[in-house]
């Protein structure tokens, strides 16, 4: 990444309400095109929270989030998709009556993507798919289903992907290869937003990584910096370890 | 051959040239005209159903407003009758985008919604107040339109229209969009699919051919009450038949319709009793072994099934 790349993505104060639960308050931070980014933080920090809100599920409640300069907060999710921003769920949600080929198709013939599309010949031999093409996406079992989900996301050519815990229950030789195939979508220019509790994972794979704590950034910066950091010791460990 | 082609020569044209023969050859029209009429309803549940899973158990309410969307046309306008059916089938359209705001609903909720929407719908109509429009309780009589021959052939258009529409669907990727919708609306708009504009045309579709078949039902019968238009049957044999041969297929509502209402007038006249102790077992039956409807007898082994 090129530092003084203009950031893809700039979210600004953002404030997500449920009833009087502060899921987002006043969370602010930004990513480069080609940048990967790790948004890591306790459980009920946030962080999916703010995938949701960024991929058009829950429209903020105030601040700002603005991609490619638009303002884009409270966009349907289906305009964001044609937009360029794309996400996979924490919990894969592949269309489990559709054959693997057609849950790719969907996104293929509606995604709208900008350049041309990936094939789907190439979506199912980099994702390892090709042997189930033909089955319906409920035989898959989870980590298929997770990369059927990102074939999905991938199929509409985002310029921002948004990876909700895609890491979460892979094996070792898989993560090896799902870490070197994000390194490589952002070699491309995708910016790329990576929610994961793996701190091994992350390390691997982020430029920079952003911690949340009750809905806010309390650091910014590499990884291994944050580590020693009072606050985010506090979060993740609680207070009589940061001394 | 591509497969749309193929579903058009191999399912919908024998089936419409079976029924535009089966005249010649059998004497009881009304029951050819009947197996008609479900065909059409059994397939505008599929397309709500089968493809966005939406289970519409006011289903008929589209087709006793086309019927009474025919009469008014007939009584007040003195129109031909085929420019009163089309009037039934927009009738349907219309009642459709008023009951839109129900898609929000879903599941169980959105069945009993529409049907009490389908009940609202009736007591409109028959009311007594409205007499001067809709005659209210006491029925309609369009002797002046009255024919038989052209309504069946009519009936049978329709009946081609929607089987084609449900080809499309089959072979389309706005079909398997629909589908994307009926299994995670979410994650189809993560596709790019706009899910409620999606929605909206499957809701609007079935209720067109609804509208349309009881437009010509109206033209068919030429003297009915309210309650035979709005009559429960109609939603319920619809649905039983659709789910019987198995939704989100071309084949599987001609199944049911051709299997079950079959059935019900070889032993269904003559022997009520039986009908209904077969009939409640064959649907037991179902719903406990083949949940996707007899197709899924092939679909399991691996079969293709259009």
């Amino acid at each position: 990444m090129s530092p003084d790349a203009r950031p893809v993505l700039n979210v600004s104060k953002l404030v997500k309400r449920f009833g009087g639960f502060h899921a987002l308050d006043g969370l602010s931070f930004h990513v480069a095109p080609g940048e990967i980014l790790g948004l890591v933080g306790p459980n009920g920090s946030g962080k999916t929270t703010a995938i949701n809100v960024i991929s058009g599920l829950y429209a903020p409640d105030g601040g700002e989030v603005s991609f490619d300069g638009g303002s884009i907060g409270g966009l349907a999710s289906h305009k964001l998709v044609h937009g360029g921003i794309n996400r996979t769920f924490q919990v894969p949600k592949p269309f489990l009556s559709l054959t693997v080929r057609q849950n790719i198709q969907v996104a293929l013939a509606y995604g709208r993507a900008r350049s041309a599309p990936p094939s789907m010949a190439e979506l199912l031999d980099e994702y390892r798919l090709r042997e189930v093409a033909e089955r319906p996406a409920a035989d898959l079992n989870s980590a298929q289903q997770k990369m059927l989900d990102l074939t999905r996301a991938l199929a509409t050519r985002p310029r921002l992907l948004l990876l909700d815990e895609l890491a979460a229950g892979l094996n070792p030789a898989e993560l090896d290869w799902i870490a070197g195939r994000i390194k490589a979508l952002a070699a491309t220019g995708m910016a790329i937003i990576v929610v994961e509790h793996l701190m091994g994972f992350i390390e691997q794979i982020t430029d920079r990584v952003i911690v949340l704590n009750a809905g806010k950034e309390i650091f910014e910066g590499k990884l291994a910096a944050a580590v020693r950091q009072r606050e985010v010791i506090e979060v993740f460990l609680g207070g009589e370890h940061a001394a | 051959m591509p497969d749309a082609l193929k579903h058009t020569v191999f399912v919908l044209a024998p089936l419409v040239v079976l029924f535009a023969v089966a005249p010649g050859v059998y004497q009881n029209h009304l029951l050819l005209f009947n197996f008609v009429i479900f065909l059409i309803l059994a397939q505008g549940v599929n397309i709500i159903y089968g493809f966005t899973g939406y289970l519409p158990f006011g289903y008929v309410g589209f087709f006793g407003a086309g019927a009474y969307g025919f009469a008014v046309m007939v009584m007040h306008l003195q129109t031909p009758a085929i420019v009163a059916v089309l009037a039934g089938g927009l009738v349907g359209v219309l009642l459709g985008l008023l009951l839109t705001p129900l898609l929000r609903l879903s599941g169980a909720y959105f069945a009993i919604a529409n049907l009490a929407a389908s009940l609202a719908v009736l007591h409109l109509i028959a009311n007594p107040a409205l007499e001067g429009i809709t005659k209210g309780p006491y029925g309609v009589s369009l002797t002046g339109t009255f024919n038989p021959t052209d309504a069946y052939y009519a009936a049978l258009a329709v009946l081609a229209l929607t089987v084609g529409g449900v080809v499309y669907l089959k072979n389309s990727a706005f079909g398997l969009a629909l589908q994307a919708v009926r299994e995670d609306a979410v994650s189809a708009s993560m596709a790019g699919v706009n899910v409620v504009k999606m929605r909206m045309i499957a809701w609007l579709a079935s209720a067109l051919v609804a509208g349309l078949a009881g437009g010509i039902y109206a033209w068919y019968v030429s003297v009915f009450y309210p309650d035979n238009v709005f009559s429960g049957e109609f939603s319920i044999f619809a649905i039983v038949f659709a789910l019987f041969g198995g939704v989100a297929t071309i084949a599987g509502p001609i199944l049911g319709v051709l299997i079950l209402y079959g059935i019900y007038n070889l032993i269904g006249f003559t022997t009520p009793q039986y009908f209904q102790l077969i009939y409640g077992l064959l649907i037991m039956g179902l719903v406990l072994f083949l949940p996707a409807g007899l197709v899924s007898l092939a679909t399991r082994r691996g079969w293709h099934v259009p």
